[in-house]
């Protein structure tokens, strides 16, 4: 059905195909088929085909790589969507032969207009990364790139691929976390989990303690590391003031506490936790409490068991929210258990203890044992209910169910090795239990207690001896060796009466199954009983056997999970996952928080911002009004940039006006001392490709403006200049004539000047210009090439080859270039107009430039920003202006029409809805500067 | 036992000798059929290079039945024998919710969530936030209920397709790509009758036959361009009461959980504002993303854009330091007799607090102790049933007559030779009542602002018995 015509057919095979995949049956016999319609015209065939490509394309790398070439071309497409499924595939493609592809179409999208597109891009990043780590290098490039984006669409992106390909190179985020800060709120809530991850690392790395001052004493816990306490003796003094870049994350992070989605929550409660002074953690108890009523009850409560334990105080006002239902399954009431008992205090306890006196009757028997071992903890923990539990747990006693007698003996066991000796009654009642209790662990309990305090009940012990050494075959192990030791006792202290019991015991014990039971015969005997060989232990047996033993500490069996970061799955399962990453302790002095100050000299990455404002409706800036909304918050950002933007361009201006000559050369320097650290290749690529070029049309020096291609110094002494001359390109009128300029500033003679290995978007064409065979030193010339660009402000990129050497240059065109000036009367103009409605029409109002108030100056200021002429009017309120797109030739009709106090308004119709927005851009700024 | 030593053997010489070739090693897979065993080559990619923070690997669906139905991968394969962990650790468990939510395997971690009698099972190979994986497996299973109506396994098979795509569009290379359904919508159609016959007949899929060439919405939650002829916004206040009340009848803990459950159909792009007579009683609130935080934080009223259709709004929560009231009261006695093999149960339910409107829908959920063999009962008004084998007694009172109480009475007969059981069951309590938000919280007004159409607009509250539970 594959190899059929018709798409139906086609489609109904793969949908079959992928539905196979789905339930992972091997489909990879039908690849040839498969990868031969991956050039398909239908998207539904071809999406499909997508799927089927990323699961099979590594097993059948050759036939892969056939389909390359659409997805190269595919990375061309006007339709963002496409662009991006696009980069989406061809990195889930892993297959090394296309790396250097891969890196090339990832550099190309991280400049991409659409902001969709650039977050795909961060998702390949970390794919890429995987699949080649030699790429590391050229990969931070691009992150660092996508970092300074403004977007929240791509931030969470970019910081997630951050973190995987280079978490150590924490130096990236300095200029970007205030930015991350501020934005982190908008940001969707998958990226603000990684986002707060990510800074939570970072700030424990560049800000001090805030608990500096008062940990010291009593919380040496808090903060889990050794280093902190020697460090709090040395800066005990000193008076902490927070950074306020640390206080900016506290805040900004606080209102995602309310967020609906649990991790979100969970990764700002581990920040507080990890970062806010210790008066300010108790915001987070409210907000833990509501995620464990959520589905995630269970991990919730793991994970939180520590801080629940830590911050008692915060959560006590939450007791009863775990309390233990009977239907709860039993894993949550053993760990709504815990936490009743982590919050137990002098005050709440006979509120816990009653309510777990509710829960022993249950009929849950494991659950039962988890309660009588809690009630051992209050009473270890809380002095003064010690006598009131142990009374509970004695009636327990008496209770018809084996199992909470064992557990009750085990747990008076440890109870009693606290103060043993007011309780003789109590050892008494137990010695009596021995007849009926057949659970190995407390009898063996009971057994241990009696020999230890055999002292108190002199009268008992011999006589349980006597029953045990009766039934002693018939025992498990540990109760066994429980009377061993109970005999070796009873024998140190009271020989007389217990001599042949004794003796009886071990010689039964000697003959027994168990190894360990022989041995410790062997050895007890050795001790105790007095031969002419034995030697000097028997003398100390006394000690050995009846030394003072120290009570046990009752424990949670969650202790010990401190370590690791809250909240991680390394918390969660008390083993370090693979790839954890420690997180690292306060710095002992904090670094200089200068670097987080932004430069005003910025390096102008308008990108994302113009983008933003692209494709943002008006509607964004619109509700900028109501303060305190959530998402336009990023359009006050780029409204803050666009006036740096402006700032700097204003410089250029001057610049320009002072040495004209030289124009371009101060531009480049200036842009050099912006960005340093960029290598010099990069930042003239990116420069060339900056989109604010084309705001440098407005440059009054002259009305072409010239752009720069090669610098002398990358040139190695060739520097090339272009304008757009906006004269019909002859051989091909559907090309854009770009004439460049040829400087050979070298010392020695340039041959073979000629364009090698042309990379363009599909669809786009160049006319190279005839080869320049020799260029002398000290010499100029001029040539102008055509180039096609359909439409669209994508670069066109190539080589310019020298007999020596070759350069990667690019040209991309404004949006004003793109077109070519119609001449229309008013009346056509009209009712073409009406013909561009709706969809096809964008206005804006405007403050027109002081300068630029009258009717020349309006003409003047549009013609120079783009290719259109003027149509005539009768008003002199109106100022049209139409053209015609090079390639496609679709009209494009603008119109100023100017207001009192120099308020104005523009229309721009045009059937390419991308063209018209850029044009009202590019026109804006012409207008308004 | 002897061909396992060579097989092993071998095995050791195949990893060792390969793994530093190109990047890919072998892995030996003994195929026991039959005949005999064979030994099969089969080349994987290894993940060579361990990254720092990889989310999910792969995902499983699996059945009640245990076996896997769906399975899809976002990086290299991962044999689906990984679910054998799984599978064990299902066995041990009593109930489905019982299973651990996360479980260690040698290589990888597994972690699952049980909804609509269905297994999500993802699986993980490194450090991730389990909330994360868990949330977002969550948000999974929402979308097909919202893209199908249900969740099930039949529903998923008849739209294997479908799920497959939302699946590769939802995450990418393990990290969350598009969530949103409105989003999602956009890139692939969900399906409905009419396209679904439109379908069968032309042979097309859902898959949105042309892209949406329009730049994707700012706000990720709410698409351009949405046009209805009716525009109409309804709020649902749904109030759940969690309680547990004691022997004597006294409130031993309670709180009610509310949440506000929106359905707004309006078109463009219209900006709300929600505000309640009484905010202040909402002791904690969590927030659909669209909520301004800012506006509630200051003004307390609920400011945002829409999401198209239906959405939560916000939950919240008024704890029991409020005075929250119960509904109805319990008098319940049942006793186990000590001679003989029987026990007597009396119940009646009556009305406490109902703000004078009537509690329907009420039911009373008893799980018995296992010795309790059958039950011999009346009930005055509605009808019992016993399950004989889960032991559980469901009465079913429907509408409460504060006229005529409704009692249910009569003898349990235990299995003789058991000693009687120590704890009393407890009752677990289900009703509704309409028109009523028990905590009081009412909504003042909705301002539309941003668009100028007339909007219709409701408000219904509703409470519930959320987990509500009466011990004896």
């Amino acid at each position: 059905m594959l190899d059929s015509n018709k798409d139906a057919l086609k489609l109904e095979a793969m949908k079959r195909i992928v539905a196979m995949i789905a339930r992972g049956k091997n489909a990879s016999d039908l690849f040839p088929a498969v990868v031969k319609n991956v050039a398909c015209k239908n998207i539904e065939v071809k999406k499909l085909v997508y799927v089927y490509l990323v699961r099979y394309a590594e097993e059948q790398q050759d036939l892969a790589l056939l389909s390359i070439s659409t997805f190269q071309r595919g990375l061309k497409d006007p339709n963002q969507l496409i662009r991006a499924s696009a980069l989406r595939v061809l990195s889930s493609i892993r297959v090394t032969i296309i790396v250097p592809i891969m890196m090339l179409a990832i550099k190309e999208a991280a400049s991409d207009m659409s902001p969709y597109v650039r977050k795909t891009a961060a998702h390949a990043i970390p794919k890429l990364y995987s699949l080649d780590p030699e790429q590391k290098d050229q990969l931070i490039e691009v992150i660092e790139k996508l970092l300074a984006d403004k977007t929240t669409l791509v931030a969470g992106s970019v910081v997630m691929a951050f973190e995987e390909v280079c978490p150590e190179r924490i130096d990236l985020i300095h200029k970007n976390y205030r930015k991350l800060c501020n934005l982190l709120i908008d940001v969707e809530e998958w990226g603000q989990v990684v986002i707060i991850n990510m800074l939570t690392r970072y700030a424990r790395t560049q800000f001090l303690n805030p608990n500096i001052n008062e940990g010291g004493g009593g919380d040496k816990t808090f903060y889990c590391s050794d280093e902190d306490e020697d460090e709090d003796e040395e800066k005990e003094k000193q008076p902490y003031v927070m950074d306020p870049d640390h206080r900016l994350l506290l805040r900004n992070t606080k209102p995602l506490l309310q967020s609906r989605n649990a991790a979100v929550v969970m990764a700002v409660a581990q920040l507080y936790f990890h970062l806010a002074p210790k008066a300010e953690v108790g915001v987070i108890a409210k907000a833990l409490v509501r995620l464990l009523r959520k589905i995630c009850q269970f991990i919730s409560i793991i994970l939180n068991n520590f801080l629940f334990r830590l911050l008692q105080g915060m959560f006590e006002p939450y007791l009863k929210s775990f309390y233990i239902r009977s239907t709860d399954p039993t894993q949550i009431k053993i760990l709504k258990l815990e936490v009743l008992t982590n919050l137990a205090n002098e005050t709440n306890i006979s509120t816990i203890l009653r309510e777990f006196q509710t829960y022993i009757k249950s009929m849950d028997k494991d659950f039962v044992a988890a309660t009588i071992q809690a009630i051992g903890r209050c009473a270890t923990n809380i002095g003064e209910v010690r006598d009131t539990c142990l009374n509970g747990l004695v009636q327990l006693l008496s209770n018809r169910d084996e199992l909470v007698v064992a557990e009750s003996v085990v747990v008076i066991k440890k109870l009693l090795q606290m103060q043993p000796e007011k309780h003789s009654d109590i050892i008494k009642h137990m010695a009596k239990l021995t007849d009926n209790i057949q659970v190995p662990m407390a009898r063996a309990s009971i057994l241990w207690l009696i020999g230890e305090y055999c002292e108190h009940v002199p009268k008992i012990a011999p006589d349980v001896l006597r029953k045990m050494a009766k039934s002693f075959t018939n025992e498990e192990d540990i109760v066994k060796l429980q009377i061993i030791n109970l005999a070796a006792k009873l024998y140190l202290t009271n020989s007389k009466q217990t001599k042949l019991l004794t003796q009886y015991v071990l010689n039964l014990a000697k003959y027994d199954q168990n190894y360990d039971i022989r041995d410790r015969a062997r050895f007890i005997r050795q001790l105790i009983v007095p031969t002419e060989k034995s030697g000097a232990l028997s003398k100390y047996a006394k000690k050995l056997f009846l030394a003072l033993k120290p009570a046990p500490v009752l424990e949670s069996p969650f202790k010990d999970r401190d370590h690791f970061q809250l909240g991680s799955l390394s918390h969660l399962l008390n083993a370090k996952a693979g790839g954890y990453q420690e997180l690292p302790d306060w710095p002992e002095s904090a670094p200089d928080p200068s670097v987080r100050n932004v430069e005003v000299k910025e390096s102008v990455r308008a990108v994302g911002t113009v983008t933003y404002r692209d494709t943002g409706a008006p509607r964004a800036q619109q509700t900028e009004g109501s303060r305190g909304c959530s998402f336009p918050r990023a359009v006050e950002q780029s409204s803050e940039d666009d006036r740096k933007r402006d700032r700097k361009i204003k410089e250029q201006k001057s610049n320009s006006e002072s040495e004209s000559d030289e124009d371009s050369e101060s531009e480049s320097s200036q842009s050099e001392s912006s960005d340093t650290e960029s290598e010099v290749e990069v930042k003239k690529k990116k420069k060339v490709r900056h989109p604010d070029v084309s705001f440098q049309t407005i440059a009054p020096s002259s009305a072409l403006k010239n752009y720069e291609l090669l610098h002398r110094i990358t040139g190695e002494g060739l520097s090339v200049e272009y304008c757009f001359s906006r004269q019909a390109f002859s051989p091909d009128a559907n090309m854009v004539a770009v004439q460049m300029h040829f400087t050979n500033n070298a010392t020695s003679d340039t041959k073979n000047l000629h364009i090698e290995d042309v990379k363009l978007q599909s669809g786009m064409r160049v006319k190279e210009f005839a080869e320049i065979e020799l260029l002398p030193a000290g010499e100029a010339t001029t040539a102008v090439m055509g180039v096609d660009f359909c439409d669209s402000t994508q670069a066109a990129n190539f080589q310019l080859c020298t007999h020596t050497r070759k350069f990667f240059v690019s040209i991309q065109p404004p949006v004003g270039e793109l077109m070519r000036p119609v001449f229309l009367t008013e009346n056509e103009f009209k009712k073409e107009q009406s013909q561009l409605m709706g969809m096809n029409e964008i206005s804006e109002n405007l403050t027109l430039d002081a300068k630029c108030r009258n009717e020349h100056a309006i003409v003047q200021r549009v013609t120079t920003a783009a290719n259109l002429s003027r149509v005539p009017c009768g008003s002199d309120k109106e100022c049209r202006f139409a053209g015609k797109t090079v390639t496609s030739g679709s009209l494009v009709l603008a119109t100023v029409a100017t207001k009192d106090e120099g308020a104005a308004q523009l229309t721009v119709n045009c059937e390419k809805m991308v063209i018209g927005t850029m044009l009202v851009k590019d026109l804006l700024l012409a207008l308004t500067q | 036992m002897l061909y396992i030593k060579t097989v092993g053997a071998i095995f050791f010489r195949f990893t060792y000798g390969l793994t530093l070739y190109d990047g890919i090693y072998f892995c030996l897979r003994v195929h026991r059929s039959a005949g005999g065993s064979s030994v099969a080559l089969l080349p994987f990619w290894r993940q060579c290079w361990q990254s720092a923070a990889e989310m999910i690997h792969s995902l499983f669906l699996i059945n009640p039945t245990g076996d896997v139905f769906l399975e899809k991968h976002w990086k290299s394969v991962i044999s689906r024998s990984v679910c054998d962990y799984f599978f064990e650790a299902r066995e041990k468990a009593v109930t489905p919710e019982n299973v651990a939510p996360v479980l260690q395997t040698p290589h990888h971690y597994l972690i699952s969530i049980y909804r609509g009698k269905l297994f999500f099972l993802s699986v993980v190979q490194t450090e991730v936030s389990p909330l994360f994986v868990i949330e977002f497996l969550h948000r999974v299973a929402d979308t097909f209920q919202d893209y199908f109506g249900e969740c099930s396994e039949t529903i998923i098979n008849d739209n294997m397709v479908v799920v497959y795509e939302l699946l590769e569009e939802m995450l990418d290379n393990g990290f969350p790509l598009a969530t949103e359904s409105s989003v999602l919508k956009e890139l692939i159609k969900p399906p409905n009758i009419l396209r679904s016959v439109v379908n069968t007949l032309t042979g097309g899929s859902n898959v949105g036959s042309s892209l949406p060439t329009s730049h994707l919405s700012t706000i990720p939650w709410r698409r351009n361009g949405v046009k209805y002829t009716h525009n109409e916004a309804y709020f649902d206040v749904i109030e759940e009461i969690d309680a547990i009340v004691d022997k004597s009848g006294m409130t031993v803990f309670a709180e009610i959980q509310g949440v506000v459950e929106a359905c707004v159909r309006l078109s463009g792009m219209p900006d709300l504002t929600l505000s309640f007579v009484n905010p202040r009683l909402l002791d904690d609130v969590s927030f659909h993303p669209c909520v301004r935080f800012k506006r509630w934080e200051s003004e307390r009223v609920l400011s945002f854009i829409p999401p198209d259709g239906n959405f939560t709004l916000m939950t919240y929560h008024v704890s029991s330091q409020n005075l929250v009231s119960i509904p109805v009261y319990v008098k319940q006695n049942i006793s186990f007799f000590d001679s003989g093999s029987s026990g007597r149960m009396d119940i009646t339910v009556g009305p406490k607090q109902t703000m004078g409107k009537t509690v329907e829908g009420l039911s009373v959920t008893i799980h018995m102790p296992k010795s309790v063999l059958t039950v011999d009962l009346t009930a005055t008004q509605g009808n019992y049933t016993y399950d004989l084998t889960a032991k559980v007694l469901v009465w079913d009172i429907g509408k409460l007559n504060p006229q005529k109480l409704p009692t249910l009475q009569g003898s349990l007969s235990i299995q003789a030779g058991v000693p009687k059981p120590v704890e009393n069951p407890s009752l677990n309590i289900d009703l509704k009542i309409e028109q009523l938000a028990i905590s009081g919280i009412k909504v003042s007004r909705l301002d539309l602002f941003g668009e100028k159409y007339k909007t219709f607009k409701g408000v219904k509250y509703v409470t519930k018995a959320g987990n509500f539970q009466v011990r004896t």
